[in-house]
């Protein structure tokens, strides 16, 4: 991204740097240029060929677009179920930036969802009922964490030890982790006739619609807040404490992080086990605040579009944040824009979002280009 | 051999006149000329950093001048890319090669230009075309090997192959023996003589003088982006040239520096009763057994022994090497890279693993450490590759200051960013780092400044023993000048030193004693007051080292 003359609203004070350590407002202003445009552009481009699809069905993108909007941010029940579906998001989003940020592309945020969701209700299902609340919902929390960390540490070890790329190894456990999961809850945990256990004796959380009705009958539920603390926790991890310190000194030059005493092999371990934990940590919201148990196949490819999200969200935890929400927003509004054009259109939109972000972000571009050296070398 | 006359009616292979080019506010070539005959071997030298490869990547069509003219075989191309420069003749053989290993020998050569029979790769006749071409041109390599089994000097022939396939009549290449073995070199001279010969011009850019004599018809001297001199090999003299490449008279310790091996050598003037490796080892020996030096116990040493260490090509890249580097002592080591310096310096500091021998630094046995216990202990490391291992280029400066230290700068592991501000302040300021914004990410920095926050981070740390792997490549004078200065004045202090340099020069200006290291091993230490040129030349090429003598 070169530095272009775009006229940004100019920074706060003209008047000039002290010479202390501060960011210059050369280097804060295409930081921030370099952030954010890719995604608008992104966001440009999906547009355009939004509209040109829309006209291919006889439709007017305008009236499309109002109830795209209508059906999402425009009514409290809309609402809900975007943040419902953006607070999964975040968690694994989050996983998948955690990841890149360490040079480690974490594909595998899926299964790590899903045997966080079943920790989480295997916990609820231990406990006795009538637990308090103020234990047992840290206790399932916790133990959705673990459940996505044990399946994360897998490929980080497997890579510190073996190198075995991680790539591979998270694409493979993906599979291997929930058809176990799927076999475990068919054969021995499944509620007759049905493919979820039973429900939940403690550590269920409780909906926004508890509190404020304008929410009823949409799944948000107060995992979200967990999800923004999770967010806010990440970008303190990295950016001031010393484990982050060192864990993006290895995503950007691990020879430079080895000579800086840095175990490398070390942090890719943790940084795997960290993501798993954040991305089992989205199974909270499914299980401990909308269904109260495990079902089957419950993650429905929010694993992968976590994938999406930390790459439109330029692995910032904001951006994370906001990129969910897009993402949440573009799912929900499908079911609500289907009477006019099928919902299949807003994949199409997301899939050229992401097209669209994925060549644009310097972090993915250094990641092709080092594997594919690491192919040639 | 005769120099075509400069007479307008024979064509001018490259002239370009008047190139200036910058990079951001570093101007690498300001008025840069070149003048080449065909059917020259023309030699481009000059310090790092003088702006020949920038010239030659010009020449080549990588990027357009700012301003200048370049004209090939009499016409004007300015600007031009490197396809129209293929097409043209030109091919620009690069320090780094750029071949699949996967493929074979053949595959590489053809690649982009791939013999093909109703649309499927004819690979029979790739192998006879190449095979041809070995023949003619005498670069002989089995055009049925992988390129992954090449050795280094292989690899280097099937690039110059390649640019011949592709029709190239004027050869480009930089810095061309950086790697290669000495017998290696010779060969590459023969070939390149033969190619003169067959009618092709070819332009060898190098800062080694002793190269320069040995091969080229002309030569052009650069410094600091600009032409000095362009003369006749045969009318000049290593020192000739070593001052105009300075731009002084070499008043470094070694005073006519560079000219290794130019003139025949002398007999060496020492001789060792037995093989050079005893003497080496014995010599190295007195320090150890406390004779010789007065050496105060609390001084700090870097004790090694017997060390071997593995690379991935050879399993003893460095084979079996002893030495003590005493504090208050810079113990320099000479060599032509590639023969063991990196994998030994990175085993001293932590980032290779020895597969016997020890390391003693003080009295603490640091062989199995890692690289943390290393630095608690007092080692310091400035690596030879900053871009690579001694900076993090994203990271700010003030972040690139710590690096290595961060435990230290650290609060229950959370980062100190006051104390790592007011050591960015201190250090930017004390080392001269500009632009003095330790916000700006080092990405941004000249390789001078990068250079100048390694030294500054590695050199105010609470360090004992130093190792200093080519501190001032790629750096400008007036750095090189501060960065000899800060070392001299870590060794008053009373610092041991280990220093490895490309550059003789340096390492003569530095030392107080000079290990040569070749084919892994120490041949020669010898204190300064023994140490010149012409010695450590002939142990640096392997003449002196193998036969215990000269011819």
């Amino acid at each position: 991204m070169s530095t272009s003359a775009t006229p940004l609203p100019p920074a706060a004070s003209a008047a000039p740097q002290p010479p202390r350590p501060v960011a210059g407002q050369r280097g804060m202003r295409s930081a921030l240029e370099e952030a954010l445009l890719p995604p608008l552009v992104a966001l440009l481009i999906a547009l355009v060929v939004g509209d040109i699809l829309i006209l291919t069905f006889g439709e007017s993108p305008r009236q499309v677009y109002r109830l795209l909007i209508e059906g999402t941010w425009g009514n409290p029940y809309g609402l809900g179920q975007v943040l419902f579906k953006a607070t999964t998001l975040i968690f694994t989003g989050l996983a998948v930036s955690l990841g890149l940020r360490a040079g480690l592309f974490n594909i595998g945020a899926e299964s790590q969802l899903a045997a966080g969701g079943f920790a989480a209700a295997v916990a609820g299902l231990t406990l006795a009922a009538g637990t308090p609340a103020i234990i047992a919902i840290p206790l399932c929390i916790l133990a959705a964490a673990a459940g996505g960390a044990a399946v994360g540490a897998i490929p980080g070890v497997l890579k510190a030890r073996f190198g075995a790329h991680e790539v591979i190894v998270t694409i493979m456990l993906n599979f291997i982790v929930l058809a176990f999961l799927n076999w475990i809850v068919a054969a021995r945990m499944a509620v007759p006739e049905t493919l979820h256990t039973a429900e939940m004796r403690a550590g269920t959380v409780p909906r926004l619609a508890d509190s404020m009705g304008a929410f009823h009958g949409s799944a948000a539920n107060w995992t979200i807040l967990v999800a923004l603390a999770a967010a806010g926790l990440v970008w303190w991890y990295l950016e001031r404490t010393r484990a982050g310190y060192e864990l993006r000194a290895v995503g950007l030059q691990p020879d430079a992080a080895e000579y800086g005493g840095v175990r490398v092999g070390g942090v890719w371990i943790r940084a795997m086990m960290f993501a798993g934990a954040l991305a089992g940590l989205g199974g909270i919201n499914q299980v401990l605040g909308y269904k109260h148990y495990y079902e089957d196949a419950f993650t429905g490819g929010a694993g992968f579009l976590g994938i999406a999200v930390a790459l439109v969200g330029r692995n910032h935890p904001l951006g994370v944040v906001l990129a969910a929400l897009f993402f949440a927003t573009l799912s929900q509004g499908g079911l609500a824009i289907h009477a006019l054009v099928p919902k299949q259109m807003v994949e199409v939109l997301q899939g050229i979002v992401i097209l669209a972000v994925a060549t644009s972000v310097p972090e993915v571009r250094r990641l092709l280009r080092e594997s594919a050296a690491r192919g040639v070398r | 051999m005769t120099l075509p006359p400069a007479s307008p009616a024979i064509a001018r292979a490259i002239a370009a006149v008047g190139v200036v080019k910058h990079f951001g506010s570093v101007a690498a070539n300001r008025g840069a000329t070149l003048d080449v005959a065909p059917r020259e071997i023309h030699a481009l030298v000059g310090e790092n950093g003088a702006g020949k490869s920038t010239l030659m990547r010009i020449v080549s069509g990588m990027f357009p001048p700012d301003a200048g003219t370049i004209h090939v075989n009499d016409r004007d191309v300015t600007g031009w890319t490197t396809d129209a420069a293929i097409a043209a003749g030109v091919g620009m053989v690069h320090q780094h090669f750029m071949l699949v290993p996967t493929l074979t020998v053949a595959e590489n050569i053809v690649l982009g230009h791939e013999p093909s029979r109703r649309g499927v790769f004819d690979r029979a006749r790739a192998v006879k075309d190449v095979e041809a071409l070995t023949e003619r041109t005498g670069l002989r390599v089995d055009a049925n090997r992988r390129v992954s089994s090449l050795s280094v000097g292989e690899a280097q022939r099937v690039e110059i192959l390649r640019t011949i396939f592709r029709g190239a009549r004027i050869l480009l290449l930089d810095e061309p023996t950086a790697v290669l073995s000495p017998p290696e070199i010779h060969d590459l001279w023969r070939i390149l003589r033969r190619l003169r010969d067959d009618g092709a011009t070819v332009v060898l850019i190098t800062h080694k003088l002793d190269e320069v004599m040995d091969v080229s018809d002309m030569v052009t001297v650069m410094r600091q982006g600009e032409t000095i001199v362009r003369t006749p090999t045969r009318d000049t003299t290593p020192a000739a040239l070593a001052r105009a490449m300075v731009g002084r008279e070499v008043a470094l310790a070694g005073a006519t520096a560079v000219a290794v091996g130019a003139a025949p050598a002398a007999p060496i003037p020492f001789n060792p009763a037995g093989t050079t490796q005893n003497r080496a080892i014995s010599r190295d020996a007195t320090p150890l057994s406390g004779g010789v030096r007065a050496v105060s116990p609390s001084a700090p040493t870097l004790t090694v022994r017997d060390l071997v260490v593995p690379s991935a090509r050879n399993v003893r890249a460095v084979d079996g090497v002893t030495f003590t580097a005493i504090g208050g002592e810079i113990f320099g080591i000479a060599g032509v890279e590639g023969n063991g310096q990196t994998e030994l310096i990175e085993a001293l500091a932590g980032l290779r693993r020895a597969t016997s021998g020890s390391i003693h630094l003080g009295a603490h046995d640091i062989t199995r450490d890692p690289v943390r216990t290393r630095v608690d202990h007092g080692l310091s490391h400035v690596p030879e590759d900053r871009h690579r291992r001694g900076l993090i280029l994203e990271y700010s400066i003030a972040d690139n200051l710590v690096l290595g230290a961060q435990h230290q700068y650290s609060r229950r592991g959370v980062m100190d960013r006051d104390r790592i501000a007011a050591n960015a302040t201190e250090r930017v300021a004390a080392f001269d780092i500009r632009p003095p914004d330790a916000s700006l990410p080092a990405r941004a920095l000249s390789g001078g400044n990068q250079q100048k926050i390694v030294i500054a981070r590695e050199m105010k740390r609470n360090f004992s023993v130093l190792l200093a792997a080519q501190p001032t490549r790629g750096v400008d004078v007036g750095a090189i000048e501060q960065i000899h200065d800060r070392l001299r004045a870590a060794r008053a202090e009373g610092k041991a030193i280990v220093l490895v340099s490309a550059e003789l020069s340096e390492v003569m200006a530095l030392s107080d004693r000079i290990a040569v290291m070749y084919g892994g091993r120490f041949v020669a230490v010898v204190t300064r007051a023994e140490a010149t040129e012409e010695i450590l030349g002939r142990y640096m090429t392997g003449a002196a080292g193998t036969a215990g003598g000269a011819t």
